[in-house]
C-alpha cells in the first residue's frame, strides 16, 4: 500500500529538508518508488539539496493550473531511477495552493509511488495545512534544544487535532559529547517531554555541509554516520527493525584524551 | 577550560533547559488566557455559593499546573477556595 509522509517540525532550520532528500534517496536506494514533494512554495530549496535545480521546467503551480501534465512537472532524480522529485514554485506564494488540490495530486501520486513524503514548510499556516492535508503519517523533525522541541509540540498537538495519530520524531543534530556532559538535552528528556515515538537520530555531522554544497544527499556518500542514521530511518518506515545507531565516539585512549583536551578552544 | 568545571560532571545546562521547556509547555498546552481564568473563577464562585459560605476576604487560588496521567503529564486545573461553613 502507498504510503504518503510529511515531513514537519513547526520551527525552521532544524533540517526538515535535508531529512526528506536523505529519507527519500535511501528509500529509493532500497528499492521502493518514491516522489519528495517540495511543499515550501516560494521558499523552495529541496531542488538545492537533490541537486536538481537546473532541471526544472514545470512546477506543482504548473500542474494545478493546468499549464502542464503531472509526469511533465516530475523530475527524475540524476542516480536512481524509482526516484523523483516534485518542485514546487518559486515566485508564487503558499496561498496559492488549496488542501483540496493536494488531497487530490497525493491520491494521483500514490497510483505511481510507494512512498510519497512532503516537505512542509516551516510555520503552522497555509503551507502546513497543505502539506498534512493528504498525509497518512508524520515525521516531526526536531534539535536538541528548546525552541526546537516546543514548537514540535506545538505540531505534534496540531496533527492530533487532525486525526494524524501515526507520527514519530527524529532527532537531529544531536551532539554526543555534549548531552554526556549534560549540556544538551538527550533522547530520553526530549521524547519524555513531547510523549512521542522516537523514529531515529541523526548525530550533528559536518559532512552535511559538504554533501548540501555539492547538492548530493548524504545517504549517498559511504561511511557517514549522519548517512547511516537516514538510511536505518529508512529502513524502520519499511517496517525493518533496525537498531539506534551508536553515538558514542570511539575510546581515544588516555594520550588520546589529553591531546584532544588542548586542542579545544 | 577551568580546573572546576573539569571536575564537575553531569551539572550542565540541559536541566535548566528540560525545566524551563516544562514551564513554557504547561501554558502552551493548556493555552488558557487570564480572562478566560478568570471567568472560570468566577462561575466556580457562583455555584459553590449556592451550597457554602466562602471566605471572600482571603485570596482565591486558582492555577492550571501540571499532573501526571496515564497519558503523561497534562494541564489541570487547581483550586484552592477556603469554605467558612456549610449553608
Amino acid at each position: 500500500m502507498p504510503e504518503s509522509i510529511v515531513i514537519t517540525s513547526g520551527k525552521g532550520g532544524v533540517g526538515k529538508t535535508t531529512t526528506t532528500a536523505n529519507i527519500g534517496t535511501a528509500l529509493a536506494q532500497l528499492g521502493h518508488k518514491v516522489v519528495v514533494i517540495d511543499g515550501d512554495t516560494g521558499l523552495r530549496n529541496l531542488d538545492v539539496l537533490m541537486g536538481l535545480e537546473n532541471r526544472i521546467v514545470y512546477t506543482l503551480l504548473d500542474y494545478f493550473e493546468g499549464r502542464c501534465k503531472l509526469k511533465q512537472a516530475l523530475i527524475k532524480d540524476k542516480r536512481l531511477p524509482h526516484l523523483c522529485l516534485l518542485p514546487t514554485a518559486q515566485t508564487r506564494d503558499k496561498n496559492d495552493i488549496s488542501t483540496d488540490q493536494m488531497i487530490g495530486l497525493i491520491e494521483e501520486l500514490k497510483k505511481e509511488f510507494d512512498y510519497i513524503l512532503i516537505d512542509s514548510p516551516a510555520g503552522i499556516e497555509q503551507g502546513f495545512e497543505n502539506s498534512v492535508a493528504a498525509a497518512d503519517s508524520a515525521i516531526i523533525v526536531v534539535n536538541p534544544e528548546v525552541t526546537s522541541v516546543r514548537d514540535a509540540d506545538r505540531v505534534i498537538g496540531k496533527l492530533d487535532s487532525k486525526g494524524i495519530e501515526n507520527h514519530k520524531v527524529i532527532i537531529n543534530r544531536l551532539n554526543y559529547e555534549m548531552t554526556e556532559n549534560g549540556e544538551m538535552l538527550n533522547v530520553e528528556d526530549i521524547l519524555e517531554i513531547l510523549s512521542v515515538k522516537l523514529l531515529g537520530i541523526v548525530p550533528d555531522d559536518r559532512n552535511i555541509t559538504i554533501s548540501t554544497n555539492r547538492g548530493e544527499p548524504i545517504v549517498t556518500v559511504e561511511g557517514s554516520l549522519a548517512g547511516t542514521a537516514f538510511i536505518n530511518i529508512a529502513k524502520r518506515i519499511t517496517g525493518e527493525e533496525v537498531p539506534l545507531l551508536n553515538l558514542k565516539p570511539e575510546e581515544l585512549g588516555f594520550f588520546g584524551k589529553i591531546s584532544k583536551l588542548f586542542k579545544k578552544k | 577550560m577551568d580546573i572546576f568545571s573539569f571536575f564537575k560532571k553531569k551539572s550542565g545546562s540541559k536541566d535548566t533547559a528540560k525545566d524551563r521547556l516544562k514551564l513554557i509547555l504547561m501554558h502552551d498546552r493548556g493555552d488558557v488566557s487570564p480572562e478566560l481564568l478568570e471567568n472560570i473563577k468566577n462561575d466556580i464562585l457562583e455555584v459553590l455559593r449556592k451550597y457554602v459560605e466562602i471566605d471572600i476576604d482571603q485570596e482565591l487560588d486558582l492555577q492550571i499546573t501540571q499532573t501526571e496521567s496515564e497519558f503523561g503529564s497534562v494541564p489541570a486545573l487547581v483550586a484552592n477556595i477556603p469554605i467558612r461553613k456549610k449553608k
